[in-house]
């Protein structure tokens, strides 16, 4: 799998890596970083659905999103 | 908060022995939050300039113009020199940059209201002059900063503060399209509007930033970038919404495309 990482205090909560996301896995939190947005996040049993495809980052105004994708050699399934 | 100070998103930000990290920050922008509303694109449109510095190895030549508008602070964001430029003045402040130190790389990044409005005259000059420089244009056709007056970009119908029934032909003119304005003067070496809706256009932008700085490099002329950009607070639409209003509403009437490009 790969995965990526929000920068929970860049993150304005405007939801257009959410619209960008081809597998859809990124949703809105319950949570609010110290300047009130409420943030984005990826539940722990849908990051294996992350492909590293980096469209989040790329549309997210704020560079909030880093992505690590998983080379394939290294992994049995994914 | 430096995200340098957070031990457990450093942890995160670690990559694992079989990870690789396929998208970082740009080196040429600082790491620092950004005062733009949520999902205005200003801060992509510095991110990608940030990134075309970057794979040109422009950082340590390049002097940014910053000009007046929600644009003004390109010195908190770009890591490098800075000029601001009064409004509209920015493409005349950046031939004075160029002209005292050619050996620069020097680019303005103005808003509608600063570049097709207070500055049209500096602008269409500069690049008629054929000035050296380069410039990243961000058209979200409204002014932002001072709370969404009509720009000369304004799309006929659009609802204002000054234009509350919707832009009207009669009295204000239909939409100004500067890249194909530009494209019509000689000293333009290249010009292009592209937009950064989706990632294809992205990609594409990405293309058209690095060839307006290459033309400044190689001497040929004026490089120009208009970009469609949203303004959700003064649209009054959420960030999705005003995204979408860039494919349905802007892009008809505001083409994306190359419109001029000398070749070396
Ligand atoms: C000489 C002068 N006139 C007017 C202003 C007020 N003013 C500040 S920003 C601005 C408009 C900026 O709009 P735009 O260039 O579209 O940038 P945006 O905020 O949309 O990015 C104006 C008129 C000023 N600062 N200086
Ligand atoms: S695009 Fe960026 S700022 Fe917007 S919700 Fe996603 S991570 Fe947050
Ligand atoms: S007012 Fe508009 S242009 Fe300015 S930061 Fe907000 S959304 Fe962006």
């Amino acid at each position: 799998m790969s995965r990526i990482v929000v920068l929970e205090s860049r993150c304005k909560g405007c939801l257009l890596c959410a619209a960008q996301c081809p597998k859809k896995i990124i949703r809105q939190s319950e949570r609010f970083n110290a300047k009130g947005y409420k943030i984005v996040e990826v539940a722990d049993e849908d990051m294996a659905l992350c492909t590293g495809c980096a469209s989040c980052a790329m549309v997210c105004p704020d560079t909030a999103i880093r992505v690590f994708r998983t080379r394939k050699s290294a992994g049995a399934g994914e | 908060m430096n995200v340098a100070c957070d031990i457990e998103l450093q942890r995160k930000l670690t990559p694992g022995p079989d990870e690789t990290l396929v998208f970082d920050a740009p080196k040429s922008l600082v790491d620092t939050p950004m005062h733009f509303c949520p999902g205005c694109q200003h801060g992509l449109i510095h991110r990608i300039v940030a990134r075309t510095l970057d794979d040109m190895g422009l950082q340590e030549r390049a002097i940014a113009v910053g000009s007046v508008g929600c644009s003004v602070f390109v010195y908190r964001y770009i890591s490098m020199d800075c000029v601001e430029a009064p409004h509209g003045r920015a493409t005349a402040v950046a031939t004075g940059v160029k002209r005292a130190r050619p050996g620069n790389f020097v680019y303005t990044f103005q808003g509608d209201g600063d570049l097709a409005a207070i500055g049209t005259a500096e602008a269409i000059h500069a690049a008629n002059r054929g000035e050296r420089i380069s410039v990243i244009f961000v058209n979200n056709t409204t002014y932002g900063m001072t709370g969404g007056q009509m720009a000369p970009t304004t799309l006929l119908g659009q609802k204002t503060t000054t234009c509350v029934k919707g832009r009207e032909r009669e009295t204000a003119g239909a939409p100004i399209r500067m890249a194909e304005l530009m494209a019509q003067l000689d000293g333009v070496a290249f010009s292009a509007r592209v937009a950064v809706n989706s990632v294809k256009n992205i990609r594409k932008a990405e293309k058209a930033v690095r060839r307006a700085f290459e033309v400044q490099e190689q001497g040929l002329g004026f490089g120009f970038v208009e970009f469609l950009s949203t303004c959700p607070t003064n649209w009054r639409l959420d960030p999705i919404k005003a995204n979408e209003r860039v494919e349905t509403e802007m892009i008809p009437c505001f083409p994306l495309g190359v419109f001029k490009e000398m070749g070396e």
